[in-house]
């Protein structure tokens, strides 16, 4: 191209990847090795990506197969993915806290109030509709969330003090509408049919055919474009190989989903909960990965001043990002009293915080800000029930799941800071 | 005083025929009682580079931020293109085509080159982003100023030297048709190679056109690049003069002792 490159070492020779000598300056489509290559190079310069939550997923399917051989079972399976909804679902909101370089402590007693809320609604005293209760129950949630950041953005306190305070308020509130009896019982079937009903079997497959379906079309039209365009982009054959990749774990998804994990009455087909997180996870993903907003999250978490002086409403985005925060907690509020049937002051608002927080940041979003996905809080819940879920089944106790928990947890922080220090120009 | 001794007589019709881009007369900002700037008069004419000198408090950051519309002036007159010229906000300055580059860059190191280019003014397509659009003309910015050195855009900021990073911040202010970029300390970081590279591309700035005014501490840097050099002292312009007109000696003293003595007794010095 030019002959206009540093014609003398650079002071910073240890990263020689910068200059390409043989393509010249800006690659694009290039072949598979070539693209492996440079994501290795990526892995090893600190972006570490989904890499070691899917490392450890597999160590401890392997260590609590090896040690119970129904872990692997499909039955065990399913109801892990299930049991992982809730966690999935703090995470993906606390994702978007975190991704701030802020933290929102409150999500899980925010998640409780919106359960109280659906189940107070629907109760046959109040008689709402189920669609109705769950509406307001959320739009109560993204209202805290308007709150707790405008106290954050506008008064410029701390989010750990505020969500720390919403900790504390929220548990009060849903103790307060809770009331004497403590809990209330769900008789909506459309509501318990969230957290327990599923698929037919052929519903299964129509359902996961049609998503790996647009996911791939999508994948490919848009990769084939951008190599037309001379852009970066995968070479064809590993587009090809990434659509093979996800049609093969869908049908294992569906095949797990459409086995017989009854106990006493056969009971298969997909669960609505997984297909509820999926549809959470690719929103979101779709949020943050093609929207302005999602763009200006990770640009505040990077550098808010940058971003300030890139003419950004720093307010209104962190505003914005903590009211999906509480509304994502309040679809996990919906699904969790769905599951049991029901919502009462069992409902332990701390550790779910604190779950979700290790979940998102287990799966591979940075503390530190401006590192993550959606996909992270996803595949760290579903770590986290999986601990919970295979020493459960060796029969631990609560204590120990604690203290394995909080290992895992160190284990990811340590890997985000480490990967941290080996960027180069430093974060 | 300061303003008719120099700075209007020896460089305002002398210097070409036509308007400079930026012509500033009698400009002066003071914050409470810190009188800033003092009624300073300095030209930024297309095509060259301006380098601005002046020991720390003498005012450089304040005369950027200035014209780049964070810190209006008090008083006093600009003329952008030879039109009376009021900016209130960098968004105003930025609008009439100024970018400034600040000493620490403003990149967020977490996102790619591309990103960080159009960040605050990313292209639309349907209510998406448009990676495609946004990507082709960073490379084609990139390009069009020389830098080959990136090995692509699609890679994380946090990933660059830190030469490569000036590079990427001097090409984001290309990128918005400017045609007047500020530097403020552009190779105060570097090596001696990535200087070298960046100093190069200021010098193709100017080249392609746009008026390109830095600040720099380094005499090395301004004697290399600059068309025109200005120094500031005190708030006061106490020199405004074409480059091959000084030498190193004259503008450090001139940034020191300030106005009478060296400038009494004019001592044209080529290099």
């Amino acid at each position: 191209m030019s002959d206009l490159k540093e014609a003398t070492p650079t002071p910073d020779a240890e990263h020689p990847e910068t200059v390409d000598p043989t393509t010249g300056a800006v690659q694009t489509a290039d072949t598979a090795g070539a693209y492996l290559r440079r994501s290795v190079a990526r892995i090893r310069g600190g972006e570490t990506g989904v890499l070691p939550v899917v490392a450890g997923l597999l160590l401890v399917s392997v260590l609590f197969q090896s040690l119970n051989d129904h872990f692997l079972t499909a039955g065990n399976l399913v109801n892990l993915l299930v049991q992982a909804a809730v966690f999935s679902l703090l995470a993906m909101g606390e994702v978007f806290a975190l991704l701030l370089g802020e933290i929102d402590l409150s999500i899980g007693f925010v998640a409780g109030l919106s359960a109280v809320v659906m189940s107070e609604l629907v109760s046959p005293s109040v008689g709402w509709p189920w669609w109705a209760a769950i509406a307001a129950a959320l739009l109560a949630c993204a209202l805290i969330g308007i709150l707790q950041g405008s106290l954050i953005t506008r008064i410029g306190l701390p989010s750990f003090v505020v969500t720390l305070a919403g900790l504390l308020f929220w548990q009060g509130v849903m103790l307060r509408i809770l009331g004497d009896g403590g809990s209330i019982l769900i008789e909506d079937d459309t509501i318990n049919s969230i957290g327990s009903g599923t698929l037919t079997t052929i519903g299964g497959w129509v359902v996961m055919l049609v998503i790996v379906g647009v996911y791939g079309l999508q994948t490919w039209r848009r990769d084939s474009r951008r190599r037309g365009a001379g852009l970066m982009a995968p070479p064809p054959s590993l587009t090809v190989a990434k659509i093979v990749a996800s049609l093969v774990a869908g049908v294992l998804l569906v095949l797990l989903c459409n086995a017989d994990r009854g106990v006493l009455v056969p009971v298969f087909g997909m669960p609505y909960v997984i297909l509820l997180v999926f549809a959470v996870l690719a929103l979101w993903s779709f949020v943050l990965g093609r929207l302005k907003f999602g763009r200006y999250v990770y640009a505040i978490g990077g550098n808010a001043e940058a971003a300030r002086r890139a003419g950004i409403n720093l307010r209104m985005i962190r505003t914005t990002a903590f009211m999906l925060c509480s509304f994502t907690a309040g679809i996990a509020g919906v699904v969790y009293a769905s599951r049991l049937r029901s919502i009462s002051t069992a409902l332990d608002g701390g550790t779910l915080v604190l779950y979700s927080v290790a979940a998102a940041v287990i799966g591979g979003t940075s503390l530190f800000g401006g590192r993550g996905k959606a996909l992270h809080g996803v595949l760290g819940g579903i770590v986290i029930a999986a601990i919970d879920n295979g020493m459960g089944l060796l029969g631990f106790s609560a204590a120990a799941k604690y203290i394995v928990t909080a290992l895992v947890l160190l284990i990811a922080v340590s890997i985000d800071a480490i990967a941290q220090r080996k960027r180069p120009a430093g974060t | 005083m300061t303003t008719t001794a120099e700075g209007t007589a020896s460089s305002g019709p002398a210097g070409d025929d036509e308007l400079p881009l930026l012509r500033l007369r009698g400009v002066s900002k003071h914050f409470g009682p810190v009188q800033a700037l003092t009624e300073v008069d300095l030209d930024i004419p297309a095509g060259q580079v301006t380098a601005l000198a002046g020991d720390n408090g003498a005012g450089k950051s304040v005369m950027i931020k200035t014209i780049s519309g964070i810190h209006p002036p008090d008083g006093g007159q600009m003329w952008w293109g030879g039109k009376p010229m009021r900016v209130h906000t960098p968004g105003e300055a930025a609008a009439l085509g100024i970018e400034t580059v600040y000493q620490d860059l403003a990149l967020c190191d977490n996102l790619d080159i591309v990103q960080n280019m159009f960040l605050g003014r990313e292209r639309m397509h349907r209510g998406q982003l448009n990676e495609e659009s946004m990507e082709n003309a960073a490379r084609e910015t990139l390009a069009s100023l020389a830098v080959t050195t990136v090995r692509s855009v699609r890679q994380a900021v946090a990933s660059l030297s830190g030469g490569q990073r000036q590079s990427v911040a001097i090409a984001k202010a290309v990128l918005w048709n400017s045609k007047l970029v500020i530097m403020d300390e552009p190779t105060a970081a570097l090596g001696v190679a990535q200087t070298a590279m960046v100093l190069s591309l200021v010098r193709r700035l100017a080249d392609r056109g746009h008026a390109v005014m830095i600040v720099s501490h380094n005499m090395n840097d301004v004697f290399d690049v600059a068309d025109r050099i200005a120094v500031l002292r005190l708030g006061r312009m106490v020199a405004e003069r074409p480059a091959a007109e000084m030498d190193r000696q004259i503008v450090v003293d001139l940034m020191t002792t300030g106005v009478s003595t060296r400038v009494a007794q004019p001592r044209p010095r080529a290099e």
